[in-house]
């Protein structure tokens, strides 16, 4: 080593990496930071329109609680709401976007970000047979998997993932019910 | 340039990281569940290997001693939020697959072995054949330890079905991770490594 370890050097040696470790950090941050929200905004504005019916206008994000919510309208009324849901899976927090009706029917689901186990788990968002099973999942039918005596067929291997799959659903769906209540009240 | 030509090899085989060296064996078993995730994972790692090794080896005659692993650590983190928030932006799908394994580049030691081993003893060049050498051998054991866990496991091999069936689910877990490694590892050792 050509440079001696006393404090000098040291303090010098450290400062100056640092800085230059920043400024390419800064410099990378600046530059990326357009696309990622780009990428962010876009799969969240793929996901509501994954689950709600054509044509109507959408209002801006609100909050509730822990839950963030879209309405959507059509004509005067709120036909339908997309609701942001979270539970745990098996891996880790599983995030769904929920199309709800006013009347507590599922429109339609979609996944927007999860950890579960590829092949396993991660087949909620690739299984045909349990994806198609939300679309016009109806308010009398009970959101449960059939080994808890519901209406949800679960995918094979995956009861956790499944469990909390229809979790996030039944979040959205109550969250709906009780706004949509409290629209009919006024 | 045979010289040149063995620093690149050497990783492969003869020190390979994984069958070998049994270096980073933590992204190793969790990030091998499918061929395609292991490839993803050590495509990263070559990325921040050849250019942490060829940084460290341009900047290890100004560094004190007594400082130099602070120093060569900090140069590797910022590799990998560098590659962490290009990830993020243009390939957001193998961003999420991969979650938080991406971070744990930085105290992965393959990174910091090289850095320490080869990297600041050798030229730029040496170096970037260094990193670039330790990470294809990587990158092949982590697809090779994949498509074994993925056929076994789910009988598909790149998300490529082709055996009707569950298959054995054990293996897309942890205890897979372990006896699969330690299967291949045998054979590495017996087979290949001369």
């Amino acid at each position: 080593m050509a440079v001696q370890s006393n404090l000098k050097n040291m303090v010098v040696c450290l400062t100056l990496t640092c800085l230059a470790c920043s400024a390419i950090l800064g410099g990378i941050y600046a530059m990326t930071k357009e696309p990622i929200d780009q990428t962010n905004a876009k799969i969240l504005s793929d996901s509501i329109k994954a689950v709600l019916p054509d044509g109507g206008e959408l209002s801006e994000v609100k909050a509730a609680g822990d839950l963030e919510y879209y309405e959507y309208t059509s004509g005067d009324a709120v036909s339908a709401y997309a609701v942001k849901s979270t539970t745990s899976g098996f891996g880790g927090p599983l995030t769904l976007m929920v199309g709800v009706l006013p009347d507590g029917t599922v429109y339609n689901t979609s996944v927007l970000s999860h950890t579960e186990t590829p092949g396993l788990g991660a087949k909620c968002t690739s299984d045909p047979a349990f994806m198609e099973q939300w679309k016009n999942f109806g308010p009398d039918k009970i959101l449960a998997v059939k080994k808890d005596h519901g209406d949800v067929d679960a995918i094979t291997a995956s009861t956790i993932t499944s469990r909390a799959y229809t979790e996030a659903v039944k979040q959205a769906v109550d969250f709906v019910k009780s706004i949509a209540k409290e629209a009919g009240n006024e | 340039m045979n010289n040149r030509l063995q620093t690149f090899t050497r990783g492969l085989v003869k020190e390979n990281p994984t069958y070998v060296l049994l270096l980073g064996l933590c992204p190793t078993l969790a990030t091998t569940t499918s061929a395609i995730n292991g490839l993803s994972m050590g495509l990263a790692t070559l990325f921040v290997l050849v250019l942490s090794n060829m940084a460290i080896s341009a900047i290890a005659r100004f560094v004190p001693d007594k400082v130099h692993i602070p120093v060569y650590i900090v140069v590797i983190a910022t590799f990998v939020t560098v590659l962490q928030l290009l990830m993020q932006a243009y390939t957001p799908a193998i961003y999420s697959a991969l979650g938080v394994f991406i971070p744990l580049i930085v105290v992965n030691c393959i990174v910091l072995g090289r850095a320490e081993a080869f990297a600041n003893k050798h030229g730029i060049l040496d170096s970037a054949l260094d990193g670039f050498g330790v990470g294809v051998g990587f990158i092949i054991s982590l697809t090779v330890l994949g498509m074994v866990r993925e056929i076994l496991g789910t009988g598909s091999v790149f998300g490529w079905k082709f055996i009707t069936g569950d298959g054995i689910l054990a293996f897309v877990m942890a205890p897979g991770a372990f006896l699969c490694l330690g299967y291949l590892m045998v054979l590495f050792n017996k087979y290949l490594k001369k």
